[in-house]
């Protein structure tokens, strides 16, 4: 695990032996911290303004002193900052240790690597399951509801509390993309590149359909208790496991499926004529769903579905996309994978005629992979070998290499 | 620069220094890269095959997987200086649209292709009775993604339907020596193995 420590040379405590407790997570994280108050709020799109909130974040390698080095790495719906260093709540390697740490595509030993925990999420950024200073209790739903661009809005003011002007480089996949296109369109002259990766600039009819499910599955669970569970013991965890379960279908392909479990009966013969997980693939959602619910708040999974199903930058540009680029001097480069059925192909190529008709510079390749949505998150070459290509021409326009 | 291929390398030559320039068809990136080092353009680029795009990208260079039949109306008039369609234009579907489109998006366009009409093609045809084959376009008739050859009398007759104008065209020959200015169309026509032709249009860029 890579040292981190950010410009005042704090290192972030290192991950416990035995593992967190999530609910003390959210407010007193395992990551480095910067706190807010009334002299920085934080103003959101529905119309609350935040006097007291906190991003947790984590740090790899070293800011070079013209400042010029930083990446941001945006996570994704149930990602969180622990991008590249052990999960102090799960005990499991960093999210996307395979495209970040020494060596690697995003080179910790050439750039500074900041990932914040979303604001609305879970892992000690303020959300749902933060402390409400006014009552001495959990938010649950009295937390203002959030957008992207709220997210957006929280990292730039962490990324200026770090002293850092411009980034060299915003980078993320699914909802991260969401918030690499929002930072592009938000703050063009602090981006200098873009990689949204296994994105769209707005959520589908079809993914806003999920993720209702999703969120019902939840609501309908009477442990939720009309998100008031904190205050008790008991946690809505039937309900958000079969949320996760449907999700977790979404973010895979048939293909993939049929190769990992096809019709293979779990640990037994035959047949049990029951109910019981008697298909691999049941036990595999099952233990899917069980595991998530260990590490999520349900409140945060409800906030942060409804945050992309939001999330249409056309909208906010007259139903324009190009309009949300106009001028953009910032590289970008866009990926999709042929087997991302949550967001296709034709997702990605709506982002690259946008930036097209902006006159923005763009790369865009369509990746070849059976591992559906996920494929971003996994060990893919080609995927590698791009965003090596792309960061590093980047680096030499910058002149960082 | 002896390694580059003569016909790149003349593309090149007619592109101004620094200028916005697309082109179409890039393959693994070579005439970018080019143009990107000796004439220091803004250099992207439009491919079809997953491999070129992916090589392109890992090389740093911007380019978008795309087809010139059907992505090139999406990029608004005069977004380039130059466009370019270097030995595409006989695999696309329909040329005649793809030339209007380079010719709207791009101030300038340029267009290399292998012509139809050289001799060796015309005898080959003529004597064996056979489709060409030549090492210029080694691929037989099934194998071929060329689906739509033109001669340099075709070519100049569809610039003029489309009102183009010819600021410079070359023609070379087998060994990739220019032909010279010189020389009338039907010797063009007879031995000139590929021609590259730089264009503009004279009305406006869309139609009112």
């Amino acid at each position: 695990m890579t040292a981190k420590t950010n410009r005042t040379g704090k290192a972030s405590k290192a991950p416990a032996s035995a593992l967190v407790d999530p609910v003390r997570e959210a407010n007193e994280p395992t990551s480095l911290l910067a706190r807010f108050g009334p002299e920085r709020p934080l103003a959101m799109d529905c119309g609350v303004t935040l006097d007291r909130w906190q991003i947790a974040y984590q740090t790899y390698g070293t800011l070079n002193a013209d400042r010029s080095n930083a990446v941001l790495v945006c996570h994704a719906l149930t990602g969180d900052q622990h991008v590249a260093n052990t999960n102090p709540v799960t005990g499991k390697s960093g999210w996307w240790e395979v495209l970040i740490g020494p060596g690697c595509p995003i080179d910790t030993d050439r750039y500074f690597v900041i990932c914040s925990n979303v604001i609305g999420g879970c892992l000690g950024s303020t959300g749902p399951a933060s402390l409400d200073q006014a009552t001495g209790r959990a938010y649950g739903l009295n937390f203002p509801l959030v957008t992207i661009r709220d997210m957006v809005r929280a990292q730039a003011v962490l990324v200026e509390h770090l002293g850092i002007a411009s980034l060299f480089a915003v980078i993320g996949g699914s909802m991260g993309g969401m918030q690499v296109l929002q930072w592009a369109s938000s703050y063009p002259d602090r981006v200098f590149a873009a990689v949204p990766l296994a994105t769209a600039a707005r959520h589908s009819a079809q993914n806003i359909a999920f993720h209702e499910v999703g969120r019902q599955a939840v609501m309908a669970d009477p442990d939720w208790q009309g998100g008031r569970y904190l205050d008790g013991a008991k946690r809505p965890s039937k309900g958000l496991s079969v949320a996760r379960m449907g999700a977790h279908i979404t973010y895979l392909s048939e293909a993939a499926l049929h190769r990992k479990f096809g019709r293979n009966l779990q640990d037994r013969e035959a047949r049990t004529f029951t109910f019981d997980a008697d298909f691999q693939v049941e036990s595999y959602l099952r233990y899917q769903g069980i595991s998530f619910v260990e590490r999520f708040d349900a409140n945060s999974y409800l906030y942060l579905t409804r945050a992309m199903d939001y999330f249409d930058l056309a909208a906010d540009h007259g139903g324009v996309l190009a309009k949300a680029f106009a001028g953009s001097k910032t590289r970008f480069c866009v990926a999709s994978f042929t087997s991302d059925w949550l967001f296709p192909t034709s997702d990605s190529r709506a982002i690259v005629h946008a930036l097209n008709a902006s006159g923005a510079s763009v790369s865009f390749v369509e990746l070849e992979s059976d591992k559906g949505h996920d494929a971003f998150l996994l060990d893919e070459p080609e995927l590698f070998a791009t965003l090596r290509g792309f960061i590093g021409a980047a680096a030499r326009a910058r002149g960082l290499a | 620069m002896s390694d580059v291929r003569i016909d790149l390398s003349l593309i090149a030559d007619m592109v101004e220094p620094g200028s916005k320039v697309l082109d179409v068809g890039c393959g693994d990136g070579a005439l970018l890269a080019l143009l990107a080092s000796r004439r220091h353009v803004d250099a992207r680029g439009i491919e079809l095959s997953r491999e070129g795009v992916a090589g392109c990208v890992a090389r740093g260079l911007s380019v978008i997987q795309g087809d010139a039949d059907t992505d090139l109306g999406d990029y608004p008039d005069d977004a380039f200086d130059y466009v370019i369609l270097s030995q595409t234009i006989q695999a696309t579907r329909a040329p005649r649209r793809v030339l209007e489109n380079m010719l709207r998006i791009g101030r300038r366009a340029i267009v290399s292709f292998p012509n139809f009409g050289h001799w060796n093609i015309r005898a080959q045809l003529a004597f064996k009775g056979r489709m060409p084959v030549t090492s210029n376009l080694p691929e037989t008739w099934h194998d071929t993604p060329n689906i739509h050859f033109c001669t340099i009398r075709d070519f100049v007759g569809l610039c003029d339907t489309l009102g183009a104008v010819t600021e410079r065209a070359v023609a070379l020959n087998a060994s990739g020596s220019d032909i010279g200015v010189k020389a009338p169309w039907w010797f063009w026509n007879l031995f000139g193995q590929q021609a590259v032709f730089l264009l503009r249009r004279t009305g406006p860029a869309s139609p009112p």
